[in-house]
């Protein structure tokens, strides 16, 4: 853990005259990887695009330096671009990437040069979306925003991206924010979770110290399973 | 060759050359339908430029840019699909021309009337649609990247809102000028017939924006010359085809 990158105090974002995220503060420190994890409705990604500044927000937001930010939207797929005529090596133009550093950015997340010539909009889940990180990658950025990264991916395909994401992580130093409900990727990749429920109720810290029982029950209700708290933590 | 006909032919091309480069981005946004209603929305003022005789295109190009910030101002008002609010505005500006329109002129208003421009709008025509042209090129990647998705584009340093401005105001002269070369009831075709066809053939981005401004010149080029031959009007007949290239196109489509 490092300094400080930014800090959020009393943080409040309001749709439509709708309070969604109100009175949060929280620091993030450079090259954590922080989870932003709660149910669906919590405002997990309006956080997200707030403190991207693509929603409005009230309150302070205070970076130490000027970040170099790389964004995986929610939603973005490969049927996003099925329509289209575009390839991996077009889709790296539009960025006016070097052909040398694409092939470079490819291997980086396991993916073969042979790849350029494919449409983008015929790679599959897993592939689209590795793609799209070797292209964020491709300006250098010094954190991550990631929105739900794998959920045009199957299980075991979201499980490999987030495994390569954590390793992207430790190779380049960089600071993670990852939006997810997913509960499974909390314990093998975070190093700090910032839960939001429905209700109002946070938590902030490491995900091992603070996301007992009582507080998972608070977040998704009585129902909630707990054995992959448990398994994560016997590893 | 006449002169009338040189000047026509170079109209034509420019313009059905631009509209159809243009196009490539329209299809991509799902946006084509919408150059079909500026173009009826255009009718007001192509019918004022007949009745007071000016340019069409001229008359045309202020009802074109109404109806964009019309649209653009009801959307963030009401939410409406773009689209819906597009018909909206467009079956207004069909009624508004013809209460003025004088009928035994409607012809040149809603079927074009390229076989009949001077030089002096052959020679606008060729500068805006360069003009036009350059700054799409130029713009392109940018455009393609907010088509794709507007949020990351913005994260990328893509200044959306430039881009979207740069891309409404291309497409209000297309349109303004493609009400002269087809008519305001043709426009969307001009737009996306060749853009269509292109996608139908293309693997690449770079194939796919040549070839559909390639498509756009040669059907402009094969519909005038047809005019000229038959006598019928050019707006269709360009139309007719660019639809005959998309037919052609057809069996090597990806589904």
């Amino acid at each position: 853990m490092g300094e400080t990158l930014f800090e959020v105090k009393n943080f409040s974002v309001t749709l439509n005259h709708t309070p969604i995220i109100s009175d949060l503060s929280f620091k993030v420190e450079e090259c954590e990887f922080l989870t932003i994890l709660g149910p669906n409705g919590s405002g997990k990604s309006v956080l997200l695009k707030a403190l991207l500044g693509l929603l409005p927000h009230e309150g302070e937001l205070a970076w130490s330096a000027k970040p170099k930010i790389g964004y995986l939207p929610q939603g973005l797929n490969q049927a996003s671009v099925r329509d289209l005529p575009l390839t991996v090596a077009d889709f790296f133009a539009l960025k006016r990437v070097r052909r040398a550093d694409v092939s470079a950015l490819l291997a980086q997340v396991g993916l073969d040069k042979g790849v350029l010539s494919a449409r983008a909009g015929d790679l599959s889940g897993g592939e689209f979306q590795r793609m799209l990180v070797a292209w964020v990658l491709a300006s250098d950025p010094t954190i991550l925003f990631l929105d739900e990264p794998t959920t045009a991916v199957d299980a075991a395909g979201g499980e490999t991206i987030y495994s390569l994401l954590e390793e992207i992580w430790r190779k380049r130093n960089l600071t993670v924010l990852n939006v997810t409900h997913d509960l499974n990727i909390v314990y093998a990749h975070s190093t700090n979770v910032l839960c939001l429920s429905r209700f109002g109720r946070r938590c902030f810290g490491a995900p091992r110290e603070i996301l007992t029982p009582a507080v998972l029950r608070d977040l998704y209700g009585a129902e909630v399973k707990f054995y992959t708290h448990e398994g994560k933590d016997e590893r | 060759m006449t002169t009338e006909l040189a000047l026509s032919l170079t109209s034509g091309v420019f313009i059905a050359g631009a509209a159809a480069y243009l196009g490539t981005l329209m299809l991509s946004k799902r946006m084509a339908v919408v150059a079909g209603p500026l173009g009826h929305l255009a009718l007001p003022g192509a019918a004022l430029a007949l009745v007071y005789g000016f340019s069409i295109s001229l008359g045309a190009f202020p009802f074109v840019i109404l109806g964009i910030v019309l649209i653009w101002l009801l959307e963030m008002r009401t939410k409406l699909p773009m689209e819906a609010l597009t018909a909206i505005v467009f079956a207004g500006g069909v009624a508004t021309a013809f209460l003025f329109l004088p009928i035994d002129r409607a012809e040149a208003a809603l079927v074009g009337n390229i076989l009949n421009v001077g030089p002096y709008e052959t020679l606008a025509a060729v500068v805006l649609c360069l003009l036009v042209f350059i700054a799409i090129n130029r713009g392109y990647a940018n455009i393609m990247l907010v088509n794709i998705h507007e949020d990351m584009a913005r994260i990328e340093g893509v200044n959306v809102r430039l881009y979207n401005l740069l891309y409404l105001g291309a497409i209000a002269i297309i349109v303004a000028l493609g009400v002269d070369l087809v008519g305001g009831l043709l426009t969307a075709a001009l737009v996306a017939i060749p853009a269509a066809a292109a996608r139908n053939v293309s693997r690449t981005l770079p194939q796919y924006r040549f070839l559909a401004a390639a498509i756009g010149i040669v059907s402009a080029v094969a519909g005038i010359l047809a005019a000229t031959a038959t006598g019928l009007p050019a707006g269709p007949l360009v139309i007719i085809a660019s639809a005959i290239v998309f037919l052609g196109t057809v069996p090597f489509a990806r589904p």
